[in-house]
């Protein structure tokens, strides 16, 4: 646009600001749910410098602004992958097989806590947490158990699982070679991102040194034998959970993707070698613009920097690909049949901004773990979206939008900035030590909180239009036996199988943790002997040591 | 009351990460006056009870996420009466149902539960409440 016009528009801009400050504004500030100011008006005058083929470009081409897939939803929907796992092997697998006639189009397991940590279900830590919160699993029986009937050479599976992610991955591999399918035909996913555990989700095992070693084994493992996994899902919701802001969760998810990036160009591998397999996770919130503006700078940013920090040069490099779920922390437990609009609006923000796979919550995940029915609504909900609602018509429908190339920018640069401060203090880890990132979320999350008690920010059915109303709703409830049944299982196994192959197998293993082999092999080993998850993170603690965290609040 | 500062210990038992609530809640606590201990995470009933011995508090608030809160809320108690601390004000915070949490406090092992949604004052000021009374 030439400059005479650019003029114009900016003196008509101020009349109309002029007009717009003599008529009544609504007493709420006008804030994103990050406290994001947003201006009332957006014109031509804040994309100026937007250049369409520096900036956009193609879907499918560089910088991927506009999508990461050349067809986008055209070619085919995002993956419905709704996270799930409660109780016993068995019931999980109940709960799948009813998922997938249901329509859904990928497995994603939840483990319960006992499995997150790395402790079996007899350990003294896991009392009251066996199968509560996630599916127990402690053996690759249970692996067994859980995948029966589910056809894994089809069918990809998310696994939401970090500190022990090594052996639960192991254990999904053994159980497909057992099904007869080559590991070079199974696809999914392991979350395995230990520095948002440090920073926000606070499931660590080991000190940041080894976990990161042993994810990069797991690089270099799935590099030559597991092409079709994804190794990693750098992961913004749990740093959004915690109570970030919007940028903060954009900055500090993709500064822990380039210190995986530098963690493998250190371990000696070829940069494209894995990154094509590196993959993300982000929060959908409740504010719909902003969530939209936060998908498409991260796209940005990532192929920029992959290519001319890095020196990425295949494609598949810097292509963002992530996975979404809606925001848990956006429920309320009052009124809680609210939470599916709430779901919707944010399902479609991460459709609309170009999302591969899609979690929607529950309206019941508040107050439980979902019951069939809540869980079939949600389902429901991304299934209206993509075939009623015309959202997946066509590709990047808000590019070219003031507003939203603005934001756009806007929360490119403010990312930016958070690059530098986290380099100033020595890069990712030296500031999880310091804890930048945890007093940075710490922050957010109580100014937010203090926002609702205000009445500064308002959520529906809590602070305004609250009618006190008891809540009625069914809830699942967990068998109350899970925990003794999980653990008299454990004991037959342990009966049952060569107790002095897994010993061997596990001081195996302490003898690679202390040399510098990749340690993928000979947990695999220890996982066909039916050693127990407990066991093979035990050998490892008495190697790598403990995290322990300095309890800032 | 005497002039000693009221001293409340804000833990996580069990393995439950999720550590936002407890540390805005810990947060408020102190904004409004009292002072606060916070254990961090991931501990055993043993060890908050001994914590809550050593630094000889006047409360304790336990947040859990994971569902444990029927085994966890009651061992506690049971070791803080062991200590002999058995009127020391027990407040639960997290995703209590309503059942459980009434079944808590009529079996005497919390005096109340809180649960998403509760403004940050209503459990400031019904510690404040509480203890000074």
């Amino acid at each position: 646009m030439d400059q005479e016009k650019l003029d114009r528009i900016n003196n008509q801009k101020k009349q109309w600001e002029e007009e717009s400050k003599r008529l009544d504004v609504r007493s709420e500030p006008c804030e994103t749910v990050s406290g994001r100011p947003i201006g009332a008006l957006y014109t031509p005058l804040d994309t100026g410098s937007l250049d369409y083929e520096k900036d956009l470009g193609f879907p499918g081409s560089y910088p991927y602004t506009r999508g990461v897939q050349t067809n986008m939803y055209r070619g085919r929907i995002w993956t419905m992958r709704q996270f799930s796992g409660f109780g016993d092997a068995s019931d999980s697998n109940r709960r799948y097989r009813y998922l997938l006639e249901q329509g859904q189009t990928g497995l994603s397991v939840a483990f319960d806590l006992p499995t997150i940590m790395g402790y079996d279900s007899d350990s003294e830590r896991s009392l009251g947490e066996v199968g509560r919160c996630g599916v127990a699993i402690d053996s690759l029986e249970d692996m067994e158990v859980l995948f029966d009937r589910i056809p894994v050479d089809r069918v990809t599976t998310s696994m939401t699982i970090n500190g022990p992610a090594a052996v639960l991955w192991c254990m999904y591999l053994a159980n497909a070679e057992k099904q007869g399918i080559g590991l070079d035909q199974v696809g999914g996913t392991i979350q395995n991102d230990i520095l948002k555990e440090y920073i926000a989700q606070k499931s660590w095992i080991f000190p940041p040194e080894p976990s990161m070693r042993l994810i990069t084994d797991i690089f270099a493992f799935a590099a030559d034998h597991v092409p079709r996994w994804n190794t990693i899902s750098i992961s913004g919701y749990h740093i959004r959970e915690a109570g970030s802001t919007a940028a903060q969760e954009l900055a500090f998810t993709l500064a822990d993707g380039f210190a995986y990036v530098e963690a493998g160009i250190n371990a000696g591998l070829d940069i494209d070698r894995f990154a094509p397999r590196l993959s993300f996770f982000f929060n959908a919130h409740i504010d719909f613009f902003e969530e939209i503006c936060k998908y498409r700078a991260a796209r940005r940013i990532w192929a920029r920097r992959m290519k001319e920090r890095y020196g990425a040069k295949d494609e598949r490099s810097l292509k963002m690909r992530f996975h979404t779920q809606t925001a848990g922390c956006s429920l309320t437990a009052q009124e809680p049949e609210n939470n599916i609009v709430r779901t919707t609006i944010e399902a479609l923000s991460a459709v609309l901004g170009g999302t591969q796979s899609l979690h929607t919550n529950s309206m019941d995940e508040v107050l439980a773990l979902p019951t069939e029915k809540a869980v079939k609504i949600a389902l429901r909900t991304q299934q209206v979206i993509a075939y009623e609602s015309g959202a997946a018509n066509t590709i990047d429908p808000l590019a070219g939008s003031y507003f939203i190339e603005a934001l756009t920018d806007q929360l490119e640069s403010e990312a930016e900035e958070y690059f530098r401060r986290i380099d100033e203090l020595g890069g990712v880890l030296a500031a999880i030590d310091n804890g930048f990132f945890q007093q940075e979320i710490a922050d957010a999350a109580y100014e937010y909180q203090r926002a609702v008690d205000q009445g500064r920010q308002v959520v529906v059915g809590v602070n305004r239009y609250n009618t006190g109303e008891a809540v009625q709703i069914d809830l699942l409830e967990i068998d109350p036996d899970v925990e003794e049944k999980q653990v008299g299982r454990l004991k037959k196994l342990k009966e049952k199988r060569d107790g002095d192959a897994v010993k061997r197998s596990l001081e195996e293993l302490k003898k690679g943790a202390r040399g510098n082999d990749n340690l993928i092999p000979k947990i695999l080993e220890a996982v066909k002997l039916y050693a127990t998850e407990g066991e093979i993170i035990s050998a490892l603690k008495e190697e790598f040591g403990e995290y322990r965290e300095k309890p800032l609040f | 009351m005497n002039s000693k500062k009221v001293r409340i210990l804000v833990a996580k038992p069990g393995l439950d990460g999720h550590d936002r609530g407890a540390r805005v809640v810990a947060r408020a606590l102190r904004d409004a006056g009292f002072e606060v201990i916070y254990t961090g995470l991931h501990q055993t009933p043993e060890q908050i009870a001994e914590t809550a011995l050593q630094e000889d508090v006047d409360a304790v608030g336990l947040s859990i996420l994971s569902g444990a809160h029927m085994t966890l809320v009651p061992r506690v108690k049971k070791l803080l009466r062991d200590n002999g601390m058995g009127d020391v004000l027990m407040v639960v915070g997290g995703i209590i149902p309503e059942d459980d949490g009434r079944e808590l406090i009529n079996n005497g092992h919390a005096d109340q539960v809180f649960t998403p949604g509760e403004p940050l004052d209503n459990i400031t000021d019904y510690i404040g409440s509480k203890i000074r009374s």
